[in-house]
């Protein structure tokens, strides 16, 4: 094949040169060209080596159905490989490797494949599975795994890069009345016939020019056309691919933005991930031309037959001297003679035996005739020819080039998107889509319309169609029928070769032969899915966009069945790759989740806080002093709240604001204990139970007056607690008048917890005799003042079974608070203490959490029995009890000790018996510490039949994940001041 | 640690538009789906097998369905949508407690 630019063809600017690099090599080529048809103009023919056999492949076509020219785009993070070259625009300072090669695509060590080839026939992954007979029979795959990984680097595509994307990429969101996908001859009948009648029209074309097949055409100007469109009030996306269709006519679409760009603005994504909701669909997404399975099809030199126009006319460029056209249909002999006109020669083979056509006279067409095999290695040198009725005898036909059509397949994969089975259509030997009930019209060759006129006609039914769906107006138009061409089209898929073995390709792209095929007919992979992932047929890059048909035409003839017997796979999206960058949108780094702060965030930071995240929240986790460690710091915090006091930041609580007459009602319905009878100014502790009577949640509601509460929820079931309420009060107690407000932005929370936590407060306050055992009794609620002024709530409670109390405060103020707190808190030897020791002090008094109260409890469990009251109904009361939730051998809540108090454990380890150390064991520990007051380290989890069962019985502690077992025993979960005396001092 | 599962924004295409009664349309994604809406509970009182029934047993409709969806990211409303488990097509909206669903009826 020699390539060469043609003067005065195509569509290209001459005026502007654009440089480019293909395998470290400089080229230049012109503005409009694609990667590909700059490679062609310079006579470059090896463009790629193919999956399996590392076979030399060129330029098959002249679009997204690409199956030879993938290459690998950029270097670096910004590498993108198994880029079809045929649909990248050229660039300035383009930078193009050819892949799956070495040291380069036309010198390939791999090579040596194609002629081990009959030892890499489909299934051959499978086969090597099954171990390397005679050693390994059926004993499996060692030394398989030896040649994994040689196996692996020698077959495959380009290498994706290791780096973080370096790119933006965007979501966006659009609505139309009509969404019209392709800008052919069809597509823009619809979308100008829909914006004149006044409709709101979305046209989307994957390629940067529109035209779809008008392009191919001399004559064609796509910019005069775009400027017309626009003016017309058609929103116009070129660059941009409908890659499926959803429910509710939504089409997902990318746009590709700075794809063309040498150095785009680093503002602008490089693409856009399109969400568009039509009210109806025009589907003119045209047709493909497919190729013929003979020996030898995929040289470099082959390629579809309009491409080669698209090339001539769109380009600028006769992709060859001495061409030879083989066809089975009338599509190609405009083709032809524009390739002669050009200046090459043509030989036209015809497989069918006489036709009604005006030959043209300067054109050889021999009918009645097949491509038989093509002679050459790199480049095409010849082509064996024999007449259908007679395969002995071959003669040989010297030509540079080989143009293929075997007939068209119309896109049916966005209407298959809608679950729509295509039918086969006999007459014109393609599938055609099928009955669509939803407001998606399918036109134009997509439909299998193959003549331009009807092909605009049926844009206009199409777009009458969207007018009476959308209620403008009632008509009925009945479409051009399918089909159009003069002579009926030949049965041709494969030209088979039975004396000698033949590489006859069905799909290119992962290198499936014809014998595959059959292969998998002998070894009864004959389901059409199954003959998909045995032999890997339309998997790759290209999904089977040109192969597919030829496949399962092959198997129907095994069979003996018709093509719709044998049935097609399904097409799923996307139509063509859509790069994960795009699909994740802003939603990385930074953006991939929100980040919570507390009020005080800042100020945790200013003093020494090291954070950690909690769900969403970052809180402190500790304050370490110079060289402490982790544990070290939470010891020492740990120890000075029980000898003096500490403050901590638990802003991250839940807060609800509970309003109106009803409020009493809804708390006492939704707590366990009894609310009905709380005083104003107190506070209770309280636990929440979901409808089948496992444990929610647990916090506390403050009475603030007579109809107002104040609820804290956990840190972690706030969200869910709130919509919960909202649930209950909007669908099933719409009688209660109340109403709840999440306040947790609003107000900003700090714990005041040890022996000196009075005294602190009292300092702070700005009656300094106000936080009196008294005036605040335990759960005692006060709304008082700090001394600068700022209102403030004080609740007398504690997490840590210290005398504590928490302060809320709004959260403007919290920063003050915080000053005035501390400062106080110093002269105390106080400390602020972070979110480990917090844990270490509620473990050692055995107060449960989000880690306890997992969902799989209930109320006995968690040892809160006590808790659920018998004289009143409330959620989850009638299911608490029921069957299995009543086994007297149910896991309940325990402490437990290592038996040699040096050792440590960690949350997770499984308890068991000692003597059957397996399974799931006999409970679990959901939390540890070391306590600085024990002097060892303790935990607290669930063991089943509680510490009744398991009093001074050594059990094991086994961890699995980290290999360890140990010796434990089972005490009381309340470790430390059991009775409380500290709490109520 | 109180460490709760935070879900991923959804990234995938959005199908679903529901016509909220109080901020209009708005992707589905800014909702949460509820449940049956169709489920009518116990009083608190209740027998177990009452409750029973309530709570786990359910119907698998193939075709309309009600069913609850609470507006999380907007303006919080529980609605009750009447939806297509077939086609996903929303038929009816509106919002569950009555006097809302009085005063929004016509917005």
């Amino acid at each position: 094949m020699t390539s060469v630019r043609k003067e005065k063809y195509g569509k290209i600017n001459r005026d502007k040169v654009l440089g480019f690099t293909w395998d470290n090599k400089e080229y230049f080529g012109y503005e409009g060209d694609s990667l590909a048809s700059a490679l062609l103009a310079n006579n470059i023919k090896i463009v790629g080596r193919s999956f399996k056999y590392h076979r030399p492949r060129g330029v098959m076509s002249c679009g997204v159905e690409e199956s030879g020219a993938l290459v690998t785009i950029g270097s670096g993070s910004k590498a993108d490989p198994n880029v079809r070259a045929t649909t990248q625009e050229l660039y300035s300072g383009l930078i193009a490797k050819g892949q799956n090669a070495f040291p380069n695509v036309n010198y390939d060590f791999g090579g040596i494949n194609n002629y081990l080839s009959r030892f890499f026939a489909a299934g051959f992954y499978y086969k090597t599975f099954m171990g390397l007979p005679p050693f390994e029979w059926g004993k499996g795959t060692g030394i398989w795994m030896i040649f994994e990984k040689i196996i692996r680097k020698a077959a495959g595509m380009g290498k994706a890069s290791r780096e973080p994307d370096p790119d933006n990429y965007e979501h966006a969101n659009d609505f139309c009345d009509l969404l019209v996908v392709g800008s052919g001859p069809a597509g823009i009948a619809a979308a100008q016939e829909a914006v004149n009648k006044k409709l709101d029209v979305i046209l989307i074309e994957q390629d940067s020019l529109l035209g779809g097949n008008n392009l191919s055409e001399a004559e064609f100007d796509a910019s005069l056309l775009q400027n017309q469109l626009e003016s017309s009030g058609i929103r116009v996306m070129s660059r941009t691919t409908a890659f499926g269709v959803y429910d509710n006519t939504v089409v997902g679409a990318l746009e590709r933005v700075t794809d063309h760009i040498p150095n785009p603005n680093s503002k602008l994504p490089r693409q856009r991930f399109w969400t568009i909701r039509a009210k109806h669909i025009i589907l003119a997404s045209g047709a493909l031309e497919r190729h013929v399975a003979f020996n030898n099809n995929d040289i470099p030199g082959v390629m579809t037959v309009n491409a080669s126009r698209h090339y001539l006319n769109r380009y600028g460029i006769l992709t060859g001297n001495n061409i030879v056209i083989t066809t089975n249909n009338d599509s190609v002999y405009q083709t032809a003679l524009e390739l002669q006109e050009a200046g090459s020669k043509v030989t036209i083979l015809d497989s069918r035996k006489n036709i009604n056509l005006d030959l043209p006279k300067e054109i050889d067409v021999h009918l009645n005739t097949l491509p038989f095999s093509i002679n050459g290695r790199k480049k095409i040198e010849g082509l064996d020819v024999c007449k259908a009725t007679d395969k002995n005898n071959k003669n040989t036909i010297i030509c540079d080039q080989v143009l293929i059509s075997g007939g068209w397949s119309p896109i049916v994969n966005l209407v298959s998107h809608r679950g729509i089975k295509p039918i086969w259509n006999q007459e014109n030997l393609c599938f055609v889509p099928g009955d669509i009930k939803e407001n998606i019209t399918v036109v134009g060759s997509a439909k299998g319309i193959w003549n331009k006129n009807d092909c605009v006609k049926s844009g206009l039914v199409g777009a009458n169609e969207a007018m009476n769906t959308l209620g403008i107006h009632k008509k009925e138009i009945s479409f051009p029928s399918v089909g159009g061409w003069l002579n009926p089209i030949d049965t041709l898929f494969e030209v088979k070769s039975n004396k000698f073995p033949s590489k006859s390709f069905v799909d290119f792209q992962h290198d499936v032969t014809a014998e595959d095929v059959r292969l998998a007919h002998r070894e009864g992979f004959i389901s059409v899915e199954h003959l998909k992932r045995y032999t890997t047929l339309g998997m790759a890059n290209d999904q089977g966009k040109m192969g597919n048909i030829i496949g399962l035409s092959l198997m129907a003839e095994q069979l003996d069945k018709t093509i719709p017997e044998v049935g097609t796979t399904v097409f799923r999206p996307p139509y063509t790759p859509v790069p994960i960058g795009a699909l994740t949108g802003r939603n990385v780094g930074k953006h991939f989740r929100p980040l919570r702060v507390t009020p005080m965030h800042q100020w945790n930071i200013d003093h020494g806080a090291k954070m950690i995240e909690v769900g969403l929240y970052q809180r402190p986790w500790y304050y370490p002093k110079k060289n402490e460690t982790l544990s070290d710091s939470y010891i020492r915090e740990t120890t000075i709240v029980r000898k003096t006091v500490g403050i901590c930041d638990v802003t991250s609580l839940g807060k609800i604001a509970i309003q109106g007459p009803d409020a009493t009602e809804l708390v006492n319905r939704i707590y366990t204990n009894p609310f009905a009878k709380l005083p104003i100014g107190k506070a209770r502790y309280g636990i929440m139970l979901r409808d089948d009577g496992m444990v929610m949640d647990d916090g506390t509601s403050w009475r603030l007056g007579e109809n107002e509460y104040f609820m804290t929820t956990s840190t972690a079931a706030a969200a869910k607690v709130m919509s919960w309420l909202e649930e209950l009060l909007q669908t099933r107690w719409t009688d209660l008048k109340v109403n709840v407000t999440s306040v947790s932005e609003q107000w900003a929370g700090t714990s005041i917890a040890g022996p000196k936590s009075r005294d602190v407060l009292n300092e702070c306050v700005l009656d300094s005799n106000e936080i009196s055992n008294q005036n605040l009794p335990f759960m005692g609620v006060l709304q008082t003042k700090l001394k600068d002024g700022t209102p403030c709530r004080v609740v007398r409670i504690s997490f840590s079974g210290e005398l504590a109390y928490e302060m809320y405060i709004e959260s403007d103020y919290a920063h003050g608070m915080m000053d005035i707190l501390w400062e106080s808190a110093k002269k105390y030897d106080g400390c602020l203490y972070g979110l480990e020791a917090l844990g270490a002090l509620r473990v050692e008094k055995g107060h449960v959490t989000a880690a306890e109260l997992d969902g799989r409890v209930t109320i006995d469990d968690a040892g809160l029995g006590k808790m659920a009251s018998t004289k009143k109904s409330y959620i989850g009361s009638a299911m608490r009890k029921r069957g299995v939730l009543n086994a007297d051998d149910r896991e309940m809540l325990v402490g437990f000790f290592p038996i040699n108090e040096k050792e440590t454990f960690n949350a997770g380890t499984i308890v068991c018996e000692k003597n059957n150390i397996q399974g799931q064991g006999i409970g679990r520990i959901t939390s540890v510490t070391h306590s600085p007051e024990l002097g060892h380290w303790i935990g607290i989890g669930y063991v089943n039949g509680g510490l009744d069962s398991w009093k001074d019985v050594t059990l094991v502690g086994a961890d699995p994940v980290r290999n360890k077992q140990m010796e434990i025993k089972v005490v009381s979960p309340h470790m430390i001041d059991p009775e409380g005396k500290r709490m109520y001092a | 640690m109180n460490g709760a599962l935070v879900p991923i924004q959804n990234c995938t295409v959005d199908m679903i538009r529901i016509k909220c009664p109080y901020c209009g349309e708005r992707d589905h994604s800014e909702f949460t789906y509820g449940g049956d809406a169709s489920i009518k509970y116990p009083a608190l009182d209740a027998s177990e097998s009452e409750w029973t029934k309530a709570i786990f047993f359910r119907e698998n409709i193939r075709g309309m369905q009600k069913e609850t969806w609470h507006h999380t990211n907007g303006c919080r409303l529980w609605l009750e949508v009447e939806r297509s488990t077939i086609t996903h097509e929303i038929k009816s909206v509106k919002a569950c407690h009555p006097q809302i669903e009085k005063i929004t009826k016509h917005k």
